[in-house]
Protein backbone atom coordinates (compact mmCIF):
# COMPACT_ATOMS: atom_id res chain seq x y z
CA UNK A 1 0.00 0.00 0.00
CA UNK A 2 1.60 3.23 -1.11
CA UNK A 3 0.66 6.41 0.71
CA UNK A 4 1.41 9.53 -1.32
CA UNK A 5 2.11 12.97 0.08
CA UNK A 6 -1.45 14.09 -0.63
CA UNK A 7 -2.82 11.21 1.46
CA UNK A 8 -0.39 12.03 4.28
CA UNK A 9 -1.77 15.58 4.27
CA UNK A 10 -5.37 14.34 4.25
CA UNK A 11 -4.77 12.00 7.23
CA UNK A 12 -2.87 14.74 9.06
CA UNK A 13 -5.83 17.03 8.61
CA UNK A 14 -8.20 14.34 9.95
CA UNK A 15 -5.86 13.85 12.92
CA UNK A 16 -5.57 17.62 13.44
CA UNK A 17 -1.80 17.54 13.12
CA UNK A 18 0.10 20.24 11.26
CA UNK A 19 2.84 18.66 9.15
CA UNK A 20 5.62 20.55 7.39
CA UNK A 21 6.53 19.80 3.77
CA UNK A 22 9.67 18.00 4.90
CA UNK A 23 7.71 15.89 7.41
CA UNK A 24 5.05 14.95 4.87
CA UNK A 25 7.76 13.83 2.48
CA UNK A 26 9.59 11.64 5.01
CA UNK A 27 6.35 10.22 6.46
CA UNK A 28 5.24 9.18 2.99
CA UNK A 29 7.99 6.55 2.83
CA UNK A 30 7.70 5.43 6.43
CA UNK A 31 3.93 5.02 6.45
CA UNK A 32 4.05 3.16 3.13
CA UNK A 33 6.70 0.80 4.51
CA UNK A 34 4.61 -0.08 7.53
CA UNK A 35 1.40 -0.49 5.51
CA UNK A 36 3.25 -2.76 3.07
CA UNK A 37 4.33 -4.90 5.98
CA UNK A 38 0.81 -5.25 7.42
CA UNK A 39 -0.56 -6.49 4.09
CA UNK A 40 0.60 -9.94 5.23
CA UNK A 41 -2.70 -10.00 7.17
CA UNK A 42 -4.43 -10.52 3.82
CA UNK A 43 -3.05 -14.09 3.80
CA UNK A 44 -5.44 -15.02 6.62
CA UNK A 45 -8.96 -16.13 5.75
CA UNK A 46 -11.16 -14.33 8.27
CA UNK A 47 -14.50 -15.07 6.66
CA UNK A 48 -17.09 -15.72 9.37
CA UNK A 49 -14.70 -14.79 12.19
CA UNK A 50 -16.16 -12.40 14.76
CA UNK A 51 -14.01 -9.32 15.39
CA UNK A 52 -12.60 -9.20 18.92
CA UNK A 53 -13.36 -5.99 20.78
CA UNK A 54 -12.42 -6.87 24.30
CA UNK A 55 -10.58 -9.57 26.20
CA UNK A 56 -13.64 -10.11 28.35
CA UNK A 57 -16.66 -11.52 26.57
CA UNK A 58 -19.03 -9.88 29.03
CA UNK A 59 -20.63 -6.55 28.22
CA UNK A 60 -19.60 -3.47 30.16
CA UNK A 61 -21.43 -3.14 33.44
CA UNK A 62 -23.53 -0.08 34.15
CA UNK A 63 -23.42 1.88 37.36
CA UNK A 64 -26.36 3.44 39.10
CA UNK A 65 -27.20 6.82 37.58
CA UNK A 66 -26.46 9.09 40.51
CA UNK A 67 -24.23 12.02 41.30
CA UNK A 68 -20.95 10.87 42.83
CA UNK A 69 -19.10 14.16 42.95
CA UNK A 70 -19.41 17.76 41.77
CA UNK A 71 -18.53 21.34 42.53
CA UNK A 72 -14.96 20.75 41.41
CA UNK A 73 -14.89 23.29 38.58
CA UNK A 74 -11.63 24.74 39.83
CA UNK A 75 -10.02 21.26 39.79
CA UNK A 76 -11.37 20.45 36.33
CA UNK A 77 -9.99 23.65 34.82
CA UNK A 78 -6.80 23.80 36.92
CA UNK A 79 -4.54 22.64 34.09
CA UNK A 80 -6.20 24.62 31.28
CA UNK A 81 -3.77 26.73 29.24
CA UNK A 82 -6.36 29.53 29.21
CA UNK A 83 -9.40 29.85 31.47
CA UNK A 84 -11.81 32.36 32.94
CA UNK A 85 -13.93 31.69 36.04
CA UNK A 86 -13.74 27.88 35.62
CA UNK A 87 -14.48 28.09 31.89
CA UNK A 88 -12.10 26.90 29.18
CA UNK A 89 -11.23 29.73 26.80
CA UNK A 90 -10.72 28.99 23.08
CA UNK A 91 -10.30 31.19 19.99
CA UNK A 92 -13.55 32.60 18.61
CA UNK A 93 -15.52 29.88 16.74
CA UNK A 94 -18.66 31.79 15.70
CA UNK A 95 -18.48 34.90 13.54
CA UNK B 1 22.37 2.13 63.36
CA UNK B 2 23.83 0.42 60.30
CA UNK B 3 23.43 1.89 56.84
CA UNK B 4 20.15 0.92 55.27
CA UNK B 5 20.41 -1.62 52.50
CA UNK B 6 18.84 -0.66 49.22
CA UNK B 7 20.03 -3.86 47.58
CA UNK B 8 17.78 -6.38 49.29
CA UNK B 9 14.37 -7.54 48.09
CA UNK B 10 11.03 -6.45 49.53
CA UNK B 11 10.66 -9.48 51.80
CA UNK B 12 14.01 -8.80 53.52
CA UNK B 13 13.25 -5.08 53.72
CA UNK B 14 9.88 -5.71 55.32
CA UNK B 15 11.47 -8.03 57.88
CA UNK B 16 14.08 -5.37 58.78
CA UNK B 17 11.40 -2.66 59.01
CA UNK B 18 9.07 -4.78 61.11
CA UNK B 19 11.78 -5.80 63.57
CA UNK B 20 12.89 -2.18 63.95
CA UNK B 21 16.42 -2.97 62.70
CA UNK B 22 15.84 -0.35 60.08
CA UNK B 23 13.51 2.63 59.77
CA UNK B 24 11.78 3.69 56.59
CA UNK B 25 13.27 7.17 57.01
CA UNK B 26 16.80 5.72 56.96
CA UNK B 27 16.00 3.54 54.00
CA UNK B 28 14.26 6.31 52.06
CA UNK B 29 17.02 8.82 52.80
CA UNK B 30 19.64 6.33 51.64
CA UNK B 31 17.66 5.56 48.50
CA UNK B 32 17.17 9.24 47.62
CA UNK B 33 20.94 9.70 47.95
CA UNK B 34 21.50 6.74 45.61
CA UNK B 35 19.01 8.22 43.13
CA UNK B 36 20.99 11.48 43.17
CA UNK B 37 24.24 9.56 42.61
CA UNK B 38 22.79 7.76 39.61
CA UNK B 39 21.46 10.77 37.69
CA UNK B 40 23.56 9.42 34.79
CA UNK B 41 20.92 6.73 34.25
CA UNK B 42 18.13 9.28 33.67
CA UNK B 43 15.80 6.71 35.23
CA UNK B 44 13.64 9.22 37.13
CA UNK B 45 11.77 12.16 35.66
CA UNK B 46 10.36 13.35 39.01
CA UNK B 47 11.85 12.79 42.45
CA UNK B 48 9.28 13.31 45.19
CA UNK B 49 11.78 13.84 48.00
CA UNK B 50 9.72 15.77 50.53
CA UNK B 51 6.58 13.71 50.08
CA UNK B 52 8.60 10.49 50.32
CA UNK B 53 10.22 11.52 53.60
CA UNK B 54 6.82 12.50 55.01
CA UNK B 55 5.34 9.14 53.99
CA UNK B 56 8.35 7.34 55.46
CA UNK B 57 7.94 9.12 58.80
CA UNK B 58 4.26 8.21 58.89
CA UNK B 59 5.15 4.59 58.07
CA UNK B 60 7.72 4.47 60.86
CA UNK B 61 5.09 5.62 63.35
CA UNK B 62 2.71 2.87 62.24
CA UNK B 63 5.48 0.26 62.26
CA UNK B 64 6.46 1.24 65.81
CA UNK B 65 2.82 0.86 66.83
CA UNK B 66 2.76 -2.58 65.20
CA UNK B 67 0.20 -1.37 62.66
CA UNK B 68 2.24 -1.75 59.48
CA UNK B 69 0.25 -2.37 56.30
CA UNK B 70 1.12 -4.63 53.31
CA UNK B 71 3.85 -2.38 51.85
CA UNK B 72 4.54 -0.21 54.91
CA UNK B 73 7.61 1.96 54.49
CA UNK B 74 8.80 0.28 51.26
CA UNK B 75 10.11 2.79 48.68
CA UNK B 76 8.50 2.26 45.26
CA UNK B 77 8.49 4.31 42.04
CA UNK B 78 5.67 4.83 39.54
CA UNK B 79 5.74 5.23 35.76
CA UNK B 80 5.47 8.76 34.37
CA UNK B 81 2.05 7.99 32.82
CA UNK B 82 0.37 7.36 36.20
CA UNK B 83 -1.42 10.35 37.67
CA UNK B 84 -0.44 11.30 41.19
CA UNK B 85 -2.10 14.30 42.78
CA UNK B 86 0.24 17.25 42.95
CA UNK B 87 3.08 15.58 40.99
CA UNK B 88 3.77 16.73 37.43
CA UNK B 89 2.72 13.81 35.21
CA UNK B 90 3.49 14.01 31.49
CA UNK B 91 3.80 10.44 30.08
CA UNK B 92 7.17 11.82 28.84
CA UNK B 93 5.39 14.06 26.34
CA UNK B 94 5.98 17.74 25.73
CA UNK B 95 2.24 18.02 25.07
CA UNK B 96 1.66 17.55 28.82
CA UNK B 97 4.48 19.74 30.10
CA UNK B 98 3.35 21.30 33.37
CA UNK B 99 0.33 19.00 33.83
CA UNK B 100 -0.25 18.49 37.54
CA UNK B 101 -3.12 16.02 38.16
CA UNK B 102 -5.75 16.87 40.75
CA UNK B 103 -6.37 13.17 41.36
CA UNK B 104 -4.39 9.96 41.83
CA UNK B 105 -4.57 6.81 39.69
CA UNK B 106 -6.31 3.91 41.45
CA UNK B 107 -3.25 1.62 41.37
CA UNK B 108 -1.05 4.37 42.81
CA UNK B 109 -3.61 5.17 45.51
CA UNK B 110 -3.81 1.48 46.41
CA UNK B 111 -0.07 1.11 47.02
CA UNK B 112 -0.06 4.39 48.99
CA UNK B 113 -2.95 3.11 51.09
CA UNK B 114 -0.86 0.01 51.76
CA UNK B 115 1.95 2.17 53.12
CA UNK B 116 4.31 2.30 50.13
CA UNK B 117 6.64 5.31 49.97
CA UNK B 118 6.54 6.90 46.51
CA UNK B 119 10.04 8.12 45.65
CA UNK B 120 9.30 9.45 42.18
CA UNK B 121 8.18 8.75 38.65
CA UNK B 122 10.24 6.97 36.05
CA UNK B 123 11.14 7.64 32.43
CA UNK B 124 9.37 6.05 29.47
CA UNK B 125 8.78 6.34 25.75
CA UNK B 126 6.20 9.06 25.07
CA UNK B 127 2.73 7.66 25.98
CA UNK B 128 4.29 4.17 26.02
CA UNK B 129 5.09 4.30 22.31
CA UNK B 130 8.46 2.68 21.92
CA UNK B 131 10.78 -0.11 22.99
CA UNK B 132 13.89 1.85 24.03
CA UNK B 133 12.96 5.10 25.93
CA UNK B 134 14.47 7.00 23.00
CA UNK B 135 11.03 8.56 22.39
CA UNK B 136 10.95 10.34 25.77
CA UNK B 137 10.87 14.14 25.88
CA UNK B 138 13.39 13.81 28.73
CA UNK B 139 15.88 11.87 26.62
CA UNK B 140 16.60 8.13 26.94
CA UNK B 141 17.39 6.26 30.15
CA UNK B 142 20.55 4.19 30.29
CA UNK B 143 20.85 0.48 30.91
CA UNK B 144 22.58 0.03 34.30
CA UNK B 145 24.06 -3.33 33.26
CA UNK B 146 25.44 -1.72 30.11
CA UNK B 147 26.90 1.16 32.13
CA UNK B 148 28.58 -1.31 34.50
CA UNK B 149 30.11 -3.11 31.51
CA UNK B 150 31.42 0.14 30.02
CA UNK B 151 28.67 0.23 27.38
CA UNK B 152 26.61 3.32 28.25
CA UNK B 153 24.91 3.42 24.84
CA UNK B 154 22.75 0.34 25.52
CA UNK B 155 19.00 0.86 25.85
CA UNK B 156 17.19 -0.26 29.02
CA UNK B 157 14.28 -1.22 26.75
CA UNK B 158 10.88 0.40 26.77
CA UNK B 159 8.52 1.77 27.19
CA UNK B 160 9.02 1.33 30.97
CA UNK B 161 12.81 1.62 30.59
CA UNK B 162 13.22 4.11 33.44
CA UNK B 163 11.41 1.84 35.89
CA UNK B 164 13.43 -1.23 34.89
CA UNK B 165 16.69 0.74 35.13
CA UNK B 166 15.68 2.09 38.56
CA UNK B 167 14.93 -1.39 39.91
CA UNK B 168 18.10 -2.90 38.40
CA UNK B 169 20.24 -0.13 39.92
CA UNK B 170 18.60 -0.56 43.36
CA UNK B 171 17.02 2.91 43.22
CA UNK B 172 13.65 1.55 44.36
CA UNK B 173 12.32 -1.83 45.48
CA UNK B 174 9.75 -2.04 42.70
CA UNK B 175 8.31 0.14 39.98
CA UNK B 176 4.68 0.34 38.92
CA UNK B 177 4.59 0.14 35.13
CA UNK B 178 2.23 -0.40 32.22
CA UNK B 179 2.34 -2.89 29.35
CA UNK B 180 0.49 -2.42 26.06
CA UNK B 181 2.69 -4.59 23.85
CA UNK B 182 5.58 -5.60 26.09
CA UNK B 183 6.43 -2.38 27.94
CA UNK B 184 6.91 -4.17 31.27
CA UNK B 185 8.47 -7.43 30.09
CA UNK B 186 10.96 -6.22 27.48
CA UNK B 187 12.67 -3.60 29.70
CA UNK B 188 12.69 -6.10 32.58
CA UNK B 189 14.47 -8.54 30.26
CA UNK B 190 16.94 -5.86 29.09
CA UNK B 191 17.80 -4.82 32.65
CA UNK B 192 17.98 -8.31 34.17
CA UNK B 193 14.97 -7.92 36.48
CA UNK B 194 11.45 -9.37 36.75
CA UNK B 195 8.45 -7.85 34.95
CA UNK B 196 4.91 -9.03 35.70
CA UNK B 197 1.98 -8.01 33.50
CA UNK B 198 -1.20 -9.46 35.01
CA UNK B 199 -4.30 -10.53 33.07
CA UNK B 200 -6.18 -7.74 31.33
CA UNK B 201 -8.78 -6.40 33.73
CA UNK B 202 -7.08 -7.26 37.03
CA UNK B 203 -5.62 -3.78 37.61
CA UNK B 204 -7.64 -0.62 37.22
CA UNK B 205 -6.55 1.63 34.36
CA UNK B 206 -8.21 4.68 35.92
CA UNK B 207 -5.83 7.63 36.17
CA UNK B 208 -3.30 6.08 33.81
CA UNK B 209 -2.78 7.94 30.54
CA UNK B 210 -4.29 5.75 27.84
CA UNK B 211 -2.35 4.46 24.84
CA UNK B 212 -4.50 1.56 23.55
CA UNK B 213 -7.26 0.86 26.04
CA UNK B 214 -8.10 -2.71 24.99
CA UNK B 215 -4.43 -3.68 25.48
CA UNK B 216 -3.10 -1.40 28.27
CA UNK B 217 -2.55 -3.09 31.60
CA UNK B 218 -0.72 -2.01 34.75
CA UNK B 219 1.80 -4.28 36.41
CA UNK B 220 5.09 -4.33 38.29
CA UNK B 221 8.81 -4.43 37.63
CA UNK B 222 10.72 -5.86 40.60
CA UNK B 223 13.78 -7.77 41.72
CA UNK B 224 12.08 -11.15 42.21
CA UNK B 225 8.83 -12.87 41.24
CA UNK B 226 7.83 -12.73 44.91
CA UNK B 227 8.36 -8.96 45.04
CA UNK B 228 6.22 -8.38 41.95
CA UNK B 229 3.54 -10.68 43.40
CA UNK B 230 3.60 -8.82 46.72
CA UNK B 231 3.01 -5.46 45.03
CA UNK B 232 0.48 -6.83 42.53
CA UNK B 233 -1.61 -8.35 45.30
CA UNK B 234 -2.10 -4.78 46.54
CA UNK B 235 -2.79 -3.29 43.08
CA UNK B 236 -5.28 -5.89 41.86
CA UNK B 237 -9.00 -5.28 42.35
CA UNK B 238 -12.23 -4.22 40.72
CA UNK B 239 -12.66 -0.46 40.35
CA UNK B 240 -15.99 1.24 39.67
CA UNK B 241 -14.04 3.88 37.76
CA UNK B 242 -12.77 1.34 35.17
CA UNK B 243 -15.60 -0.59 33.54
CA UNK B 244 -13.16 -3.21 32.19
CA UNK B 245 -11.72 -4.00 35.62
CA UNK B 246 -12.59 -7.42 37.02
CA UNK B 247 -13.15 -9.08 40.36
CA UNK B 248 -10.06 -11.14 41.14
CA UNK B 249 -10.52 -14.90 41.22
CA UNK B 250 -8.65 -17.48 43.27
CA UNK B 251 -5.97 -16.98 45.88
CA UNK B 252 -3.58 -14.06 46.19
CA UNK B 253 -0.42 -14.33 44.09
CA UNK B 254 1.80 -14.59 47.17
CA UNK B 255 -0.37 -17.44 48.48
CA UNK B 256 0.11 -19.18 45.12
CA UNK B 257 3.90 -18.93 45.55
CA UNK B 258 3.67 -20.32 49.09
CA UNK B 259 1.46 -23.23 48.05
CA UNK B 260 3.44 -26.28 49.13
CA UNK B 261 1.43 -28.77 47.07
CA UNK B 262 3.68 -30.44 44.53
CA UNK B 263 2.41 -30.14 41.03
CA UNK B 264 3.75 -31.61 37.83
CA UNK B 265 3.43 -28.59 35.57
CA UNK B 266 2.70 -29.08 31.91
CA UNK B 267 4.81 -26.41 30.24
CA UNK B 268 4.15 -25.73 26.58
CA UNK B 269 6.41 -24.14 24.02
CA UNK B 270 4.86 -22.84 20.80
CA UNK B 271 6.36 -24.34 17.66
CA UNK B 272 5.96 -21.02 15.83
CA UNK B 273 8.23 -19.26 18.34
CA UNK B 274 10.71 -22.10 18.35
CA UNK B 275 11.01 -21.60 14.59
CA UNK B 276 12.17 -18.04 15.29
CA UNK B 277 14.97 -19.31 17.53
CA UNK B 278 17.82 -19.17 15.05
CA UNK B 279 20.62 -17.26 16.78
CA UNK B 280 23.08 -18.77 19.29
CA UNK B 281 21.79 -16.57 22.11
CA UNK B 282 18.14 -17.53 21.51
CA UNK B 283 19.15 -21.18 21.31
CA UNK B 284 20.84 -20.88 24.71
CA UNK B 285 17.72 -19.28 26.17
CA UNK B 286 15.63 -22.12 24.78
CA UNK B 287 17.97 -24.79 26.15
CA UNK B 288 18.17 -23.10 29.53
CA UNK B 289 14.37 -22.97 29.70
CA UNK B 290 14.10 -26.66 28.87
CA UNK B 291 16.65 -27.55 31.55
CA UNK B 292 14.91 -25.48 34.24
CA UNK B 293 11.51 -26.93 33.43
CA UNK B 294 12.92 -30.46 33.63
CA UNK B 295 14.76 -29.64 36.86
CA UNK B 296 11.52 -28.51 38.51
CA UNK B 297 9.87 -31.74 37.43
CA UNK B 298 7.74 -30.18 34.71
CA UNK B 299 6.65 -31.83 31.51
CA UNK B 300 7.52 -30.11 28.23
CA UNK B 301 4.85 -30.14 25.55
CA UNK B 302 4.98 -28.70 22.06
CA UNK B 303 1.92 -26.68 21.10
CA UNK B 304 0.94 -24.66 18.06
CA UNK B 305 -0.27 -21.07 17.73
CA UNK B 306 -0.95 -20.99 13.99
CA UNK B 307 -1.72 -17.26 13.91
CA UNK B 308 1.23 -16.13 16.03
CA UNK B 309 3.08 -14.77 13.00
CA UNK B 310 0.24 -12.33 12.34
CA UNK B 311 0.14 -11.00 15.90
CA UNK B 312 2.66 -8.23 15.34
CA UNK B 313 1.06 -6.49 12.33
CA UNK B 314 -2.42 -6.98 13.83
CA UNK B 315 -1.17 -5.51 17.10
CA UNK B 316 0.22 -2.41 15.42
CA UNK B 317 -3.01 -1.77 13.51
CA UNK B 318 -5.12 -2.10 16.67
CA UNK B 319 -2.80 -0.27 19.07
CA UNK B 320 -2.31 2.65 16.69
CA UNK B 321 -6.01 2.87 15.85
CA UNK B 322 -6.88 3.06 19.53
CA UNK B 323 -4.05 5.53 20.11
CA UNK B 324 -5.28 7.87 17.41
CA UNK B 325 -8.60 8.01 19.22
CA UNK B 326 -7.19 8.19 22.77
CA UNK B 327 -4.72 10.94 21.95
CA UNK B 328 -7.40 13.13 20.34
CA UNK B 329 -7.93 14.58 23.83
CA UNK B 330 -4.63 16.50 23.66
CA UNK B 331 -6.02 19.51 21.85
CA UNK B 332 -4.66 22.45 23.80
CA UNK B 333 -8.03 23.25 25.40
CA UNK B 334 -8.38 21.47 28.74
CA UNK B 335 -4.76 20.75 29.62
CA UNK B 336 -1.32 20.59 28.16
CA UNK B 337 0.45 22.57 25.53
CA UNK B 338 -1.32 25.27 23.51
CA UNK B 339 0.42 26.85 20.54
CA UNK B 340 1.16 30.52 20.99
CA UNK B 341 0.83 31.33 17.29
CA UNK B 342 -2.60 29.92 16.41
CA UNK B 343 -4.86 32.03 14.17
CA UNK B 344 -8.16 30.15 14.70
CA UNK B 345 -9.41 27.10 16.56
CA UNK B 346 -8.47 24.49 13.92
CA UNK B 347 -5.05 26.07 13.61
CA UNK B 348 -4.79 25.94 17.41
CA UNK B 349 -5.54 22.19 17.47
CA UNK B 350 -3.16 21.42 14.62
CA UNK B 351 -0.26 23.53 15.88
CA UNK B 352 -0.64 22.59 19.56
CA UNK B 353 -0.54 18.90 18.65
CA UNK B 354 2.29 19.32 16.13
CA UNK B 355 4.40 21.22 18.66
CA UNK B 356 3.54 18.94 21.59
CA UNK B 357 3.86 15.39 20.23
CA UNK B 358 7.16 13.73 19.39
CA UNK B 359 7.82 12.30 15.96
CA UNK B 360 7.05 8.64 16.73
CA UNK B 361 3.78 9.58 18.41
CA UNK B 362 2.75 11.66 15.39
CA UNK B 363 3.56 8.76 13.10
CA UNK B 364 1.48 6.38 15.19
CA UNK B 365 -1.47 8.79 15.34
CA UNK B 366 -1.34 9.18 11.55
CA UNK B 367 -1.21 5.42 10.96
CA UNK B 368 -4.09 4.84 13.36
CA UNK B 369 -6.13 7.59 11.75
CA UNK B 370 -5.48 6.04 8.35
CA UNK B 371 -6.49 2.53 9.52
CA UNK B 372 -9.78 3.93 10.84
CA UNK B 373 -10.53 6.22 7.89
CA UNK B 374 -13.37 5.74 5.42
CA UNK B 375 -12.51 3.17 2.77
CA UNK B 376 -9.75 1.51 4.83
CA UNK B 377 -11.54 0.60 8.07
CA UNK B 378 -12.55 -2.91 6.94
CA UNK B 379 -9.23 -3.65 5.27
CA UNK B 380 -7.13 -2.76 8.29
CA UNK B 381 -8.95 -2.27 11.60
CA UNK B 382 -11.70 -4.89 11.16
CA UNK B 383 -9.25 -7.36 9.65
CA UNK B 384 -6.91 -6.98 12.60
CA UNK B 385 -9.77 -7.45 15.08
CA UNK B 386 -10.74 -10.71 13.38
CA UNK B 387 -7.16 -11.94 13.51
CA UNK B 388 -7.13 -11.04 17.20
CA UNK B 389 -10.04 -13.47 17.67
CA UNK B 390 -8.13 -16.22 15.84
CA UNK B 391 -5.03 -15.67 17.96
CA UNK B 392 -7.02 -15.66 21.22
CA UNK B 393 -8.61 -18.96 20.08
CA UNK B 394 -5.14 -20.40 19.35
CA UNK B 395 -4.11 -19.66 22.93
CA UNK B 396 -7.36 -21.10 24.32
CA UNK B 397 -6.74 -24.33 22.40
CA UNK B 398 -3.12 -24.50 23.59
CA UNK B 399 -4.11 -24.09 27.24
CA UNK B 400 -6.31 -27.16 26.97
CA UNK B 401 -3.17 -29.29 26.95
CA UNK B 402 -0.74 -27.17 29.02
CA UNK B 403 -0.80 -25.07 32.20
CA UNK B 404 1.59 -22.38 31.00
CA UNK B 405 3.69 -21.49 27.96
CA UNK B 406 7.32 -20.35 27.85
CA UNK B 407 9.45 -18.61 25.22
CA UNK B 408 12.20 -15.95 25.10
CA UNK B 409 11.09 -12.39 26.00
CA UNK B 410 13.24 -10.59 23.42
CA UNK B 411 14.94 -11.54 20.14
CA UNK B 412 18.29 -10.08 21.30
CA UNK B 413 20.09 -8.81 24.40
CA UNK B 414 19.82 -5.01 24.94
CA UNK B 415 20.44 -3.13 21.70
CA UNK B 416 22.25 0.20 21.33
CA UNK B 417 20.55 3.57 20.91
CA UNK B 418 19.97 4.60 17.29
CA UNK B 419 20.43 1.02 16.11
CA UNK B 420 17.00 1.06 14.46
CA UNK B 421 17.05 4.55 12.98
CA UNK B 422 17.93 3.43 9.43
CA UNK B 423 14.75 1.32 9.20
CA UNK B 424 12.21 2.25 11.92
CA UNK B 425 10.10 -0.84 11.12
CA UNK B 426 12.86 -3.01 12.63
CA UNK B 427 12.07 -1.44 16.02
CA UNK B 428 8.50 -2.78 15.76
CA UNK B 429 9.88 -6.26 15.09
CA UNK B 430 11.58 -6.21 18.50
CA UNK B 431 8.11 -6.78 20.01
CA UNK B 432 7.51 -10.11 18.24
CA UNK B 433 7.59 -12.16 21.47
CA UNK B 434 5.63 -9.75 23.65
CA UNK B 435 2.53 -8.51 21.77
CA UNK B 436 0.64 -11.82 21.35
CA UNK B 437 0.05 -11.86 25.11
CA UNK B 438 -1.56 -8.41 25.06
CA UNK B 439 -3.84 -9.25 22.15
CA UNK B 440 -5.24 -12.20 24.09
CA UNK B 441 -5.21 -10.33 27.45
CA UNK B 442 -3.05 -13.00 29.12
CA UNK B 443 -0.90 -12.75 32.25
CA UNK B 444 2.86 -12.96 31.61
CA UNK B 445 6.06 -12.69 33.62
CA UNK B 446 9.56 -12.14 32.29
CA UNK B 447 12.35 -13.49 34.50
CA UNK B 448 16.10 -13.26 33.88
CA UNK B 449 17.23 -16.64 32.53
CA UNK B 450 20.86 -16.12 31.49
CA UNK B 451 23.56 -13.68 30.49
CA UNK B 452 25.06 -13.47 27.02
CA UNK B 453 28.82 -14.11 26.65
CA UNK B 454 29.25 -10.31 26.95
CA UNK B 455 27.35 -10.34 30.25
CA UNK B 456 24.05 -8.95 28.95
CA UNK B 457 20.76 -10.28 30.31
CA UNK B 458 18.13 -12.31 28.47
CA UNK B 459 14.66 -12.93 29.85
CA UNK B 460 12.25 -15.85 29.66
CA UNK B 461 8.51 -15.28 29.39
CA UNK B 462 6.03 -17.45 31.28
CA UNK B 463 2.43 -16.93 30.23
CA UNK B 464 -0.88 -18.56 31.09
CA UNK B 465 -4.59 -18.38 30.32
CA UNK B 466 -6.62 -15.26 31.10
CA UNK B 467 -6.98 -15.01 34.90
CA UNK B 468 -4.45 -17.82 35.32
CA UNK B 469 -2.05 -15.40 37.04
CA UNK B 470 -1.43 -17.71 40.00
CA UNK B 471 -0.06 -20.52 37.81
CA UNK B 472 2.12 -18.05 35.91
CA UNK B 473 3.52 -16.63 39.16
CA UNK B 474 4.13 -20.08 40.60
CA UNK B 475 5.94 -21.50 37.55
CA UNK B 476 8.01 -18.33 37.09
CA UNK B 477 8.94 -18.55 40.77
CA UNK B 478 9.97 -22.20 40.45
CA UNK B 479 12.08 -21.54 37.34
CA UNK B 480 13.65 -18.56 39.11
CA UNK B 481 14.51 -20.83 42.03
CA UNK B 482 16.14 -23.36 39.69
CA UNK B 483 18.35 -20.57 38.35
CA UNK B 484 19.26 -19.86 41.96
Amino acid sequence: MHVDEKTVRRIASLARLKVTDAEAKSLEGELSGILDWVTMLDEVDTKGVEPMTSVEATSLRLREDKVTDGNIGADVTRNAPLKEDNFFVVPKVVE
Amino acid sequence: MSAASTKTDIAATQAALKSGKQTSIELTTQLLAEIDKRRDLNAFVQITREQALKQAAASDALLRAGKGRALEGVPISIKANMCAKGIETTAASRVLEGFVPTYTATVVQKIMDAGAVIVGSTNMDEFGMGSSTENSCYGPSKNPIGVALGKPDLSPGGSSGGGAAAVAANLCFASLATDTGGSIRQPASFCGVVGFKPSYGLCSRWGIMAYASSLDQAGVIGKTVRDTATVLDVMIGEDVKDSTSLKPVGTSLVAALDDQAKKKWRVGFPREFRDLVQTPILKSVWEAAEQRVKAMGGELVEVSLPHAKYALPAYYILALSEASSNLARYDGVRYGHRSATASDITDMYEKSRAEGFGRETKKRILLGTFALSAGYYDQYYEKARRIRTLLANDFRAAFKSVDVLVWPTTPTPPFAFNSHSADPLTMYLEDVFTVPVNLAGLPAVSIPILSSPEGLPMGLTVTGPHLGDQAVARVAHEIEREIG
